[in-house]
């Protein structure tokens, strides 16, 4: 898929919960709403970009989020 | 002239009252105070003789045809403006009203032609019968003019009016206010020379008229009467069904004539029984149906391996195996994953969950996704989040007890018509209202109805808007504080309470954003929050935006914070775009979710699943369907089934879309026409109307209706049954005889479902889901006394702009709508007489920037955004705001969304339809644009990688 346009919908989610969510918990719902709503091929797309490219593009929220889910679900799966 | 299976009361029930005990002809009878005499009669088994009443209209009085005698009073009471009173007695037949009667009904047929034979309503007249009761076959007076030498008006393509046959009851006058709220029709003239006149005296068409057929179904003579009455077409039977249009739902009776082998529908007409509509219905509802039988249908199945070739006529057997052989080849090719669904909105609930399971377990995938995505999901997401459940929170008749209506992003009158009469009506009686919106809805000023305020915001600026009328909610201490301690998540509230109180929340501080002044935006706070019961009603110009979701959550938010949640009168309440976007949503159509809502994740939900379906089931989201088209740009999805969905025509950015189609190897269409997406497609799979196939619609108010099969599939299945046949070819048996089992099937595998069956619609008119135990019967109004999910849970709604923003190159922004006589992308409304009205899309846009453009009314316009570019006619219009252009996308000629762009909602993926950065210029080649843009979005169509 376009990473690109993975980036961009990743760091979209990430500018909701970072005002939204309780202080210190944003990582992680961001982290949970792509594994809820996010199919396994774009996650592991997601993480894969954060692997080899650095998370290019990706804001400082979504990058901790890409990295809690890869951490906690290896593959994004 | 009402449904031939109707029994009219005379007059409407009253809203509630406590029984009392009367007599009508010596026969006792209990009824609601409040009830008439009339009413009260007719509930005995006595017709009183009456014209001028009809019990979806308030008493009239005026022909006095409906005489009595009461013991202890003087004179002969109007039955129909008397109101039943406990121990009243009441003569209705007596030698002496007879003899009144008689005089009354020589009177109008004096001025009334007596040839019955070939009239459209002969063995149907109210005043035939009223003259066969009262027996007077001719008329003793003069015969009168009978507004002869006027012509008939033929001009309105449904119906016509034929001013020889009017009795001028104004029946038909009364229903254009009281029903529809139209005020088009009235009484012109004295004595005999009154006469019916649309607006100024004009022709029908050219009226201000709606052509709801209100006053048709009013109309106790032929004088207001279907055309398709005059050719004689007895009616032999009467089948109620579901209408197929809007989220409304609107019950209508089908007459049918015709032969059994090939039936005909003569005439649909709204049920006076209908739960959603109590006898009113739209333009399209009730006349719109032809469609089904237009020569466009492709009743033989299709196939081509490559969509470069010629279209092949196959027989079913030959398509379905050829569909599921295709699909096996793919996932042995490419991975399971490599095929999805897309199920339809316009489908029934039993079709839409049937694809989804064909999905899930004879595809082995979550890919499925409806076409909801594109409009509503945002509303599943929001309320979800919030109140715990992804539907509306009201019945439609909890606007009539609405203090403040606001309407945001929805254009009632327009998309939601039937529903929109019934809000007019209780703006009438007094309600306040308040619009948000960048165009000026019809609502904003109408006959008897002015918004109080119209908060004209700039596209895009929704949250902003929320969030300035949430801080003056908070900040000047409007909350009602009790039902938020009560009823609501403390610490998320005390979060929010902060957020929207801090001064860049402020309606000042947020003018800028919006282009409201604040002042406005204060008064209109705190209108909605100080009234006693405040309703919100919303659409897809919520939905559809970037920031979709968070704008669902700031509208409950504001609901809560207000206490106008939990009772009649208030709520928060999506107005479907589709007849079944609730259902198709409810049934499990979206990638992550089984019926009711419940994530495919959690391992006790799946194993039911899995126990009743007999095959393990993937425990992972799917793909949604901008995702699919994603994906199959890169190669990793290849195989589609699309029931009921033109998506080339309803999704954005269409050149990505049909670059995406023409990637796969096997598209499957399942269609009543060759649509858009069609060009794409290596299978084609004749549809079937809803006038075809038994099932079920649930509309915006939750509540689950049936469709009834009028005539046979025209070619040969209903599309369940053709669900069924592709599962059995895929391996995967079903087995279904009727759509009730479905329907047992679901409630089984559905909490929220569980006490539904056809039975029980079947007895009770309709059901409002959730049913279940608890409410045998349904429940009309969701959170009484507690949230779905408990305590409600406020979510802090921060402004985020759009990415899609005006530059010199695209100074303008493009918002989208829908209107009256045409329903989405338009296959079935442009197949119809509704082109009268509405022939092509138009392009809404302000005089100053017309101005400025050299554009004048009519003009040719070229349209271009980023995404593309398109062609169409300008009208110059003040309903939008400098700056803002609008258009209607019911047409592929026009193909609005090759300008819209990727752009979606955060969480859902929600397209943004309502904000697109355009240009606009005057063109002269109107044709030679069009082949030029045809040529740019339909280009993927030289590239077919399948079998290359």
């Amino acid at each position: 898929m376009n990473i690109e346009r993975l980036v961009s919908m990743a760091n979209e989610i990430s500018v909701f919960f970072a005002s939204e969510s309780p202080p210190g918990q944003a990582a992680h719902d961001v982290a949970e709403h792509l594994h809820r709503f996010w199919e396994p091929r774009m996650r592991r797309q997601i993480i894969a970009h954060l692997e080899e490219h650095a998370g290019a593009g990706l804001s400082d929220l979504a990058r901790q989020a890409v990295q809690a889910l890869a951490a906690e679900r290896p593959g994004g799966a | 002239m009402f449904a031939i299976d109707y029994h009219d009361h005379g007059t409407a029930a009253p809203v509630a009252g406590e029984p009392i005990t009367l007599q009508i002809d010596g026969r006792e009878v209990t009824v609601p105070a409040g009830t008439s005499v009339m009413r009260a009669a007719a509930l005995a088994g006595v017709d009183v003789p009456k014209l001028c009443a009809t019990d979806t209209l308030k008493a009239f009085g005026s022909c006095r045809l409906c005489l009595v005698q009461i013991e202890g009073r003087k004179g002969y009471p109007a039955s129909c403006t008397t109101l039943a009173e406990p121990g009243m007695k009441v003569c209705t037949q007596s030698e002496h009203l007879q003899q009144l009667r008689r005089g009354v009904i020589d009177l109008y047929v004096s001025d009334h032609p007596l040839e019955c034979e070939g009239c459209a309503a002969n063995g149907h007249c109210e005043l035939q019968s009223m003259a066969a009761a009262v027996g007077v076959t001719e008329t003793s007076y003069e015969r009168g003019s009978m507004h002869r030498p006027l012509e008939v008006d033929r001009s309105n393509p449904y119906f016509e009016f034929d001013p020889q046959l009017c009795i001028v009851c104004s029946r038909c006058v009364r229903a254009c206010e009281e029903t529809q709220g139209t005020f088009a029709l009235t009484v012109q003239g004295r004595g005999f020379a009154s006469k019916i006149a649309a607006s100024e005296d004009e022709p029908f068409l050219d009226s201000e008229c709606v052509s709801c057929g209100a006053c048709v179904e009013a109309c106790p003579t032929a004088a207001l009467s279907e055309k398709s009455l005059a050719r004689g077409l007895p009616r032999a039977r009467a089948v109620s069904t579901t209408c197929a249009y809007c989220g409304v739902g609107c019950n209508l009776v089908a007459e049918v004539g015709g032969t059994e082998a090939e039936p005909e529908v003569i005439r649909m007409v709204p049920n006076r029984d209908g739960h959603a509509n109590a006898g009113h219905a739209c333009v399209k509802g009730r006349f719109a149906y032809g469609y089904a039988t237009h020569a466009d249908r492709q009743l033989k199945p299709m196939i081509r391996k490559s969509i470069r070739e010629e279209w092949r006529e196959v027989s079913w057997e030959e398509a379905i195996a050829y569909a599921a052989s295709e699909i096996r080849r793919i996932q042995e090719r490419h991975g399971r994953d490599a095929v999805g669904g897309i199920t339809s909105s316009r489908c029934t609930n039993e079709e839409t969950f049937l694809v989804q399971k064909l999905v899930r377990a004879a595809f082995g995938t979550n890919n499925v996704d409806t076409c909801a995505r594109v409009c509503h999901s945002p509303t599943g997401y929001g309320l979800k989040s919030t109140l715990g459940e992804s539907a509306g929170t009201q019945a439609f008749s909890s606007v009539a007890k609405a203090d403040v209506v606001l309407v945001i992003g929805a254009n009632p009158t327009d998309a939601h018509p039937v529903f929109g009469s019934q809000m007019k009506r209780r703006l009438r009686e007094g309600a306040k209202l308040i619009v948000i919106d960048p165009r000026a809805i019809s609502l904003v000023r109408s006959p008897h109805v002015a918004a109080e305020f119209h908060l004209q915001l700039r596209p895009g600026t929704n949250v902003a808007m929320l969030n300035a009328i949430a801080h003056v909610v908070v900040t000047e201490g409007l909350v009602r504080e009790q039902f938020v301690a009560e009823r609501c998540e403390a610490p998320s509230y005390e979060r929010w309470k902060k957020f929207v109180a801090e001064s860049r929340n402020s309606p000042e501080a947020l003018a800028d954003v919006t282009g409201v002044p604040a002042e406005q935006v204060r008064r209109a706070a705190r209108l909605y929050a100080n009234a006693a019961n405040g309703a919100i009603y919303y659409g897809l110009g919520v939905t559809e935006h970037s920031q979709g979701s968070t704008a669902v959550m700031a509208l409950a938010n504001l609901a809560m914070a207000t206490g106008n949640l939990g009772r009649d009168g208030c709520g928060v309440n999506p107005l479907r775009g589709q007849n079944n976007v609730q259902g198709s949503c409810d049934m499990g159509s979206f990638p992550h979710e089984f019926s009711g809502y419940r994530h495919v994740s959690d391992p006790a939900v799946r194993g039911m699943f899995e126990h009743a379906w007999g095959v393990p089931l993937v425990g992972e989201p799917g793909l949604r369907i901008p995702n699919m088209f994603e994906a199959a740009l890169d190669g990793t999805f290849r195989g589609l089934y699309v029931q009921g969905e033109d998506i080339v025509q309803s999704d954005p950015d269409t050149s990505h879309v049909t670059s995406a189609l023409a990637a796969m190897e096997c598209v499957i269409v399942q269609d009543l026409f060759l649509n858009e997406t069609a060009q794409f497609a290596h299978v084609f799979l004749p549809g079937s109307s809803f006038l075809e196939k038994d099932g079920t619609f649930t509309n915006a108010e939750r509540r689950i209706s049936r469709v009834r099969q009028v005539m046979p599939p025209r070619a040969g299945y209903a599309d369940w049954e053709v669900t069924m046949l592709l599962s059995n070819a895929l391996g995967y048996p079903m087995s279904y005889r009727h759509p009730a089992e479905i329907m047992d099937e679901i409630a089984r595998l559905t909490p929220t479902f569980e006490g539904v069956s056809f039975e029980k619609i079947d007895r009770l008119g309709s059901i409002q889901w959730p049913c279940n135990e608890a409410a045998p019967e349904g429940t009309p109004t969701m959170h009484v006394g507690e949230f779905v999910r408990g305590k409600g849970r406020f979510y802090t709604t921060e402004y985020v702009a759009s990415s899609e923003r005006v530059n010199s190159r695209f100074p303008l922004i493009l918002t989208t709508g829908r209107i009256l006589s045409q329903y989405n992308v338009g296959a079935q409304t442009r197949r119809t007489d509704n082109v009268v009205w509405h022939a092509e899309d138009l392009l809404e846009i302000h005089p100053h920037d017309a101005e400025t453009r050299g554009i004048a009314d009519g003009d040719w316009v070229g349209l271009t955004s980023r995404a593309g570019e398109t062609v169409l006619r300008a009208r110059v219009s003040e309903r939008i705001a400098p700056g803002v252009v609008y258009t209607t996308f019911h047409f592929p000629q026009t193909q609005a969304n090759v300008v819209t762009t990727e752009n979606s909602d955060w969480a859902t993926n929600c397209p943004e339809y309502k904000v697109t950065a355009v240009q606009v210029v005057r063109i002269t080649q109107a044709e030679a644009w069009r082949t030029r843009t045809a040529q740019a979005h339909y280009a993927g169509r030289t590239h077919d990688p399948a079998h290359a």
